[in-house]
């Protein structure tokens, strides 16, 4: 399966064990998605269960809170990342507090899936990466896989868990795994070294990270697309790196970080969204906080640039192979 | 809604039930448009623009049409348009046609990364224009490419855009056809839906606070008016009176979704007007003699301070949503054709060639002529380079612009990335 295929039988098997999933969202229906991770679902689970909806981000997530009050398991898509920001206001405002602010009686077992990040020639307006603004909201989870089999394994577990989750599919390895240079071909995930996934019910826990590579001289922390840009970035340039995919960002497995970089004594860590108040400003602090007097050297972020993602130019702005090197050199060098 | 819904509740009252609307003709279905109730053109009434909004309800329900089934122009709405003007609107149709099916080819060829035709929509873009004065300030979304066709905007410029070359107004940063020139009037399309919606209210409240005698025009899709930003704008609108033209342009399909998934099967575009008490029309988005005249309408309501116009536009999306999108896999593969209204250009053709302004010789060999005119200003753009081919900006204009001066950190970050290209031997 590819990733589009993981997440489309997570939402299956979901929709069949459990009466109350619901799946909607904008072409999502008859068509099955602009990116075809709902094909087929309509026509098997029925048109209440999985529906199209208006044009309307926060009528999506402002139905789906009042779905998750009724006490469904609302499955809403929005259809890239950039397009969140109508509804925010009924995520971050309403969906994120509910159960803190009615003690306890409203739970909101919303999961939020939405296919993010750049590397696509999308423009502005296809290609951002938001997680940071998610993890500053209290009350939200933030899951984002790398891999067919984490894809599938963590939407089940985020579509069962009692909480809202934003669930960012990074789009860029929705069809195999990207190793950071453009200009060569992609690989299918079918051709790469994957675990298969299942056809049934598992689940990948929310707030565990995967130590995808182990080594001793430096960790790296990376999750979505870059984890694969990370991996053959070490690989290429043959260093004895511990690459750490994060796999959810909130809650965080900080145990696995703490571990990992008391090891190395170093850190760098990758992500595609502006570098400013990125993620990485957050992870950096906790290390610090945790980690200061086993780190060697100063810890490194490695970022897209503070600009809006700029179409022509995308490959001078993804964080690839050579900003990658250029900070692993950094932190390497004594 | 789950399974078992009907043992929830109550067991002496009937079970409720969710509706999804259905489109009426998907894949292998043979369309046929019986239930599309197309008015007789010349019938509808053609109330004076300093018209109480209360007064022409009705006009949100109706159809204005002005060409016939025979394309003769009849009924109130005639704006009686010189030949001349009427042989311009339909060689600025015919070259957006033309201009479009060139990019679209050029997207196929791998020359640039998207493309969106407006195909039997041109006249919502075209006429509307040229009932409009050149420096009225144009609010578009990505299928109107027809409003800088009909300004004569050079189409070599609108290229350097599409393939984000080094000669690209907008510097190689925009998505290809999302078009911005202050000069051209028209403001900086957005992938964003219906954003522009308030940002043209909020224009045109400006204008009138200055007391100017500009008015603003924007469009927007009938899918774009379930967000949320459509009925902010026609709020403001409402209470401040904005002289504002606000075009739906309902060409039946939202991607995938038909246009009852918003709103439609419950009522008009057109009619969303009435409930703010803006004036609101029902238009042949198909008969550019109808969108010119009511277009008109609509500027001579917003340039005398009598308000808004929401006018929705009927028409028909008669390619796919964009190169991203396969129609066939949702609608009947023969709805274009079907479609009752017909085709803007073939309707304007047969109405000039009837006032005897117009022959299919003349018409044939303008369309060689601007096929030619097409071709040969696609070639000046590539000279300037088509995307990820190399002739794009130099790489530090991805810095530039983010603020007015460079901060540190930006500074900082261009010299990595010149560092980072030394390093690369590029
Ligand atoms: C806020 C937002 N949500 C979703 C999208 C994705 N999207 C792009 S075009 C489109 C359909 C728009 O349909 P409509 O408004 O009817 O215009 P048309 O394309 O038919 O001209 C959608 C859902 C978007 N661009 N912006």
């Amino acid at each position: 399966m590819n990733m589009i295929e993981a997440i489309n039988s997570a939402m299956d098997v979901c929709l069949a064990r459990d009466p109350d999933v619901t799946v909607l969202g904008e072409d999502i229906g008859f068509f099955g998605g602009v990116f075809r991770a709902t094909a087929g679902l309509q026509a098997k689970h029925g048109k209440t269960r999985v529906f199209d909806t208006p044009i309307n981000e926060c009528g999506i997530i402002g139905v789906a809170v009042g779905m998750a009050a009724y006490g469904l398991r609302p499955v809403p898509e929005i259809q890239f990342a950039d397009y969140i920001y109508p509804g925010l206001d009924q995520l971050v405002s309403e969906a994120a507090r509910l159960r803190y602010r009615s003690a306890g009686e409203f739970v909101m077992p919303i999961t939020v899936r939405s296919p993010f990040g750049g590397g696509i020639f999308g423009g502005q307006t296809h290609s951002q990466s938001p997680e940071a603004m998610f993890t500053h909201v209290a009350g939200l989870k933030t899951v984002i896989p790398s891999n067919p089999y984490d894809a599938k394994g963590l939407l089940i577990a985020a579509i069962e868990d009692n909480d809202p989750v934003i669930f960012f599919e990074p789009k860029r390895i929705y069809n195999g795994p990207f190793d950071g240079h453009y200009d060569r071909p992609v690989q299918p995930w079918s051709k790469v070294e994957t675990p298969d996934v299942p056809e049934g019910h598992y689940t990948v826990p929310l707030g565990k990270a995967a130590v995808v590579r182990e080594g001793a001289e430096v960790t790296v922390l990376a999750f979505g697309t870059m984890v694969h840009v990370v991996r053959a970035t070490v690989e290429e340039k043959g260093i004895d790196a511990e690459v750490i995919d994060l796999r959810t960002l909130l809650p965080l497995d900080i145990e696995t970080i703490e571990t990992s970089v008391k090891k190395t004594g170093r850190c760098v860590i990758v992500h595609e969204a502006t570098r400013t108040s990125g993620f990485g400003a957050e992870l950096a602090a906790l290390i610090q906080e945790r980690c200061f007097y086993h780190l060697e050297a100063p810890i490194q972020r490695v970022t897209g640039f503070d600009t809006p993602y700029p179409h022509s130019l995308e490959w001078a702005y993804f964080p690839g192979p050579i900003r990658i090197g250029t900070a692993l050199d950094l932190v390497l060098k004594d | 809604m789950s399974e078992s819904s009907s043992s929830l509740g109550r067991p002496n009252l009937p079970p409720l039930s969710l509706h999804v609307p259905e489109p009426q003709f998907r894949p292998g279905d043979e369309a046929e448009f019986v239930s599309v109730e197309v008015l007789a053109a010349g019938i509808t009434p053609r109330p004076d623009s300093a018209a109480d909004a209360g007064t022409m309800r009705d006009m949100a329900y109706g159809l204005v049409r002005v060409l016939d089934d025979a394309g003769v122009a009849v009924g109130a709405w005639d704006p009686r348009l010189s030949p001349d003007l009427l042989r311009r609107i339909l060689r600025s149709m015919a070259l957006t046609r033309a201009f479009d099916e060139r990019m679209f080819r050029a997207q196929r060829q791998g020359k640039t990364s998207f493309y969106m035709k407006s195909t039997g929509e041109e006249a919502v873009a075209v006429a509307a224009t040229y009932a409009l004065d050149r420096d009225d300030m144009c609010f578009p979304s990505y299928r109107q490419q027809g409003i800088l066709i009909a300004r004569d905007w050079p189409i070599v410029d609108m290229m350097n855009q599409i393939y984000s070359n080094r000669a690209d107004r907008l510097k190689g940063r925009q998505l290809p056809i999302m078009y911005s020139t202050k000069e051209g009037a028209f403001f900086s399309i957005s992938g964003n839906l219906a954003t522009q919606y308030p940002q043209a209210v909020g224009w045109a409240m400006a204008s009138a606070a200055k007391g100017d005698t500009r008015i603003a025009a924007t469009w927007c899709g009938e899918g774009s008016t379930a967000e949320g930003d459509f009925h902010s704008a026609c709020m403001f609108a409402t209470v401040y009176r904005a002289p504002v033209i606000m075009n739906v342009v309902n060409n039946q399909w939202a991607i995938s979704s038909f246009a009852g998934f918003a709103g439609g099967e419950a009522t008009t575009f057109a009619a969303r007007a009435v409930g703010y008490g803006i004036a609101g029309l029902r238009v042949d988005g198909n008969d550019p003699l109808a969108v010119y005249a009511a277009t008109a309408w609509a500027a001579e309501r917003a340039r005398t301070n009598k308000g808004p116009t929401l006018i929705e536009h009927f028409t028909y999306r008669a390619e796919g949503h964009s190169t991203s999108d396969d129609p066939g896999a949702y609608r009947s593969a023969d709805e274009a054709t079907k479609w009752p209204l017909g085709d803007p250009i073939a309707r304007l053709k047969t109405h000039l060639i009837g006032l005897g302004e117009w022959d299919e010789d003349r018409h044939a060999a303008q369309d060689v002529e601007l096929a030619e005119m097409v071709k040969a200003a696609q070639k000046e753009a590539e000279k300037n380079g088509i995307l990820g081919h190399g002739l794009h900006q130099p790489f530090d204009t991805m810095f530039e612009d983010v603020f007015e001066e460079m901060p540190w950190h930006l500074i900082e970050q261009r010299d990595q990335m010149r560092d980072e290209r030394k390093a690369a031997g590029v």
